[in-house]
């Protein structure tokens, strides 16, 4: 079986989030880049279990600059045979999916994969846009990939509850906590991973469809209104009478 | 404008579909199109949130992503709509990102208001650490909403109900079975949430946070840890990494207040916290503090709700 598993960079869980240039840029100044967790955790994870049991190749593919190769190489330390680097600046889901599309187009996978959304904006789009681009079936948010010849037999959560669903590569899917466990790279992914192909391959000319203008930050929270512990009854009267949410 | 709403009405009519039909209707004359064996008098009451008109294809039974972005393609163009408006469930999550490629249309998702003047709309972006303003470059638009960031509003009467053929095509996707825990409120769009940490010392404890929870209605919810370890099923784990929520209120007991966790709650509207740790940094993003033990809060909170409950509402 033939795996694409897609990957976005993303800023460490822990990094302060602030914008530049009138609020119309994230700024990357003395912020660490990782792996997107879902990306990472459960899609490649999940891939490098399926090769290990039933053979096949895993590819990882990011759209990105020269700069997000560390990234990669992060990536590729998990496991991966290989990785593809398009050269582009990932501007929009839209031009992204449609790089990613374009690329497992002409080299036929059995299965693309993706996380089931980056943590820095949380589209959940670009798994379902490659699915359509390549006129495939879609399963949104598993939480279970079993491959059984061509047949993939998965468990999704859907509203309020969980699903058990089949489908026939070549197909989709993005991953949810619950599909694998979150692998730790060891010194000799670390090495193996500095020589593994990276390909660059060069862009194909979409049109991004959504922009964003800017940035603003929530507002500061005022201060704590502390309750006695042993008087719940006051806490109950301030959410009904002040806050008004009960 | 013509806008079009997707509903899941498969269970039902809820919350999230009268907030997608009032969003609708700020934008312009909406159209509605479900799928599914709902009567037409119930599809008939989303003209009371402003829908003119629900368009419903009783073919489509199930949530099959292919049938479903065929469907609403076909009513989109039936309607002429240039807005398509969906809740941010996990139905949207599959079918929204196709339609966008399908009909060339920018997708917004994860919007939290309206439109602004300057035509963007704003959406929760780095976990709800910080909010975007979007726009979209191409002549039609898809705006994916959270759920509970608008109020519904009721402002119309029953609207005509009309069966539609979408030619939705073949499933892909072959659902075998399906799991649905009983009476449970599904934790993205509850309005109360009660949670906890690993303050709570074991999964055995959870009976004071379920008391709590059915006292007030809520859902139940954790913190990473907890559904890590196996304490509590994976999706109720919120944060960063887990679900986002933007309740209107989120009770944390015994919950440290991690920035990983903060990313995916902060958009609650009231934050209570329960901890016996006065430096923990949660007091920092919450708008009521309890300095204090779980064992002992939670049952006494419980009574006290039980008690406001019994005498006024
Ligand atoms: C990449 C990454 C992603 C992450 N994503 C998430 C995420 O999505 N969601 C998430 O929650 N975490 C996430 N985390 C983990 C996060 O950093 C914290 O470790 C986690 O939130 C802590 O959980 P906790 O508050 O339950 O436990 P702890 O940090 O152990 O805190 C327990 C708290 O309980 C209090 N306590 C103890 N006993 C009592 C008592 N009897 N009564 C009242 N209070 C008591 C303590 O004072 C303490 O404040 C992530 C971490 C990383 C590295």
């Amino acid at each position: 079986m033939k795996i694409l598993v897609c990957i976005s960079k993303s800023p460490d869980t822990t990094s302060k989030i602030s914008f530049t240039d009138n609020s119309t840029k994230f700024d990357e100044n003395g912020v660490q880049f990782i792996v997107n967790p879902y990306d990472e955790w459960y899609a490649l994870v999940r891939a490098l279990e399926i090769k290990e049991s039933n053979g096949g190749n895993v590819t990882i593919i990011s759209v990105g600059s020269a700069g997000d190769e560390a990234v990669i190489r992060k990536a590729l330390a998990i496991g991966a045979d290989d990785a593809v680097r398009i050269d582009a600046d990932p501007t929009d889901a839209y031009f992204t999916a449609m790089q990613i599309a374009e690329y497992a187009k002409s080299n036929g996978f059995d299965l693309v994969l993706t996380g089931k959304e980056t943590i820095n904006y949380n589209g959940s789009q670009v798994g379902g846009m490659i699915a359509e681009a390549l006129d495939q079936p879609f399963v949104s948010l598993a939480t279970k990939l079993d491959v059984n010849g061509s047949t993939l037999t998965l468990e999704r959560e859907i509203n309020g509850g969980l699903e058990v669903v089949e489908v026939n590569t070549p197909a989709v899917v993005s991953c949810a906590k619950g599909m694998a466990e979150q692998r730790i790279p060891n010194m000799r992914g670390i090495m193996a991973a500095r020589t593994k192909p990276l390909n660059v391959v060069a862009a194909v000319a979409v049109d991004q469809m959504t922009t964003y203008v800017n940035y603003t930050m929530p507002n500061a929270k005022s201060a704590c209104k502390m309750i006695d512990p042993s008087n719940m009854d006051q806490l109950v009267e301030f959410l009904h009478n002040e806050a008004k949410v009960i | 404008m013509s806008v079009l709403v997707y509903i899941n009405s498969k269970n039902g009519l809820h919350k999230s579909a009268f907030e997608t039909v009032t969003y609708g209707k700020k934008l312009g004359d909406v159209t509605v199109i479900t799928t599914g064996s709902l009567s037409a008098d119930q599809l008939a009451t989303l003209g009371n949130y402003g829908a003119s008109k629900v368009l419903v294809d009783r073919s489509v039974e199930g949530d099959d992503d292919q049938q479903l972005t065929r469907v609403i393609a076909n009513a989109a163009d039936r309607c002429s709509a240039n807005t398509l408006i969906f809740s941010h469930d996990l139905v949207a999550k599959a079918v929204a990102p196709r339609l966008s490629v399908r009909l060339k249309a920018g997708l917004i998702s994860g919007a939290i208001g309206i439109p602004s003047s300057d035509g963007t709309v704003p959406v929760n972006v780095f976990s709800g650490k910080a909010f975007g303003h979007v726009k979209v470059n191409s002549a039609r638009t898809i705006i994916s909403l959270l759920p509970n960031s608008i109020q519904p509003e009721e402002n119309g009467s029953a609207c005509s109900v009309e069966d539609f053929s979408g030619n939705a095509g073949s499933a892909g996707v072959k659902v075998l079975s399906t799991k649905k825990p009983e009476g449970e409120i599904p934790l993205p769009e509850a309005e109360l949430v009660v949670s906890a940490g690993r303050g709570l010392k074991g999964p055995e404890n959870w009976g004071m946070v379920e008391d709590l929870a059915a006292a007030l209605g809520a859902a139940t919810a954790c913190s990473r840890p907890v559904a890590d370890i196996g304490w509590r099923p994976h999706h109720e784990h919120v944060g960063q990494t887990g679900v986002a929520i933007r309740p209107n209120l989120y009770i944390a007991a015994g919950i440290s207040g991690a920035i990983q966790h903060l990313a995916g709650v902060n958009g609650s509207k009231v934050i209570v916290v329960i901890n016996t740790d006065p430096e923990a940094p949660f007091f920092k993003a919450a708008d009521y503090g309890v300095i204090g033990d779980a064992f002992e809060v939670l049952p006494r909170l419980t009574e006290a709700v039980k008690k406001f409950r019994a005498s006024n509402h």
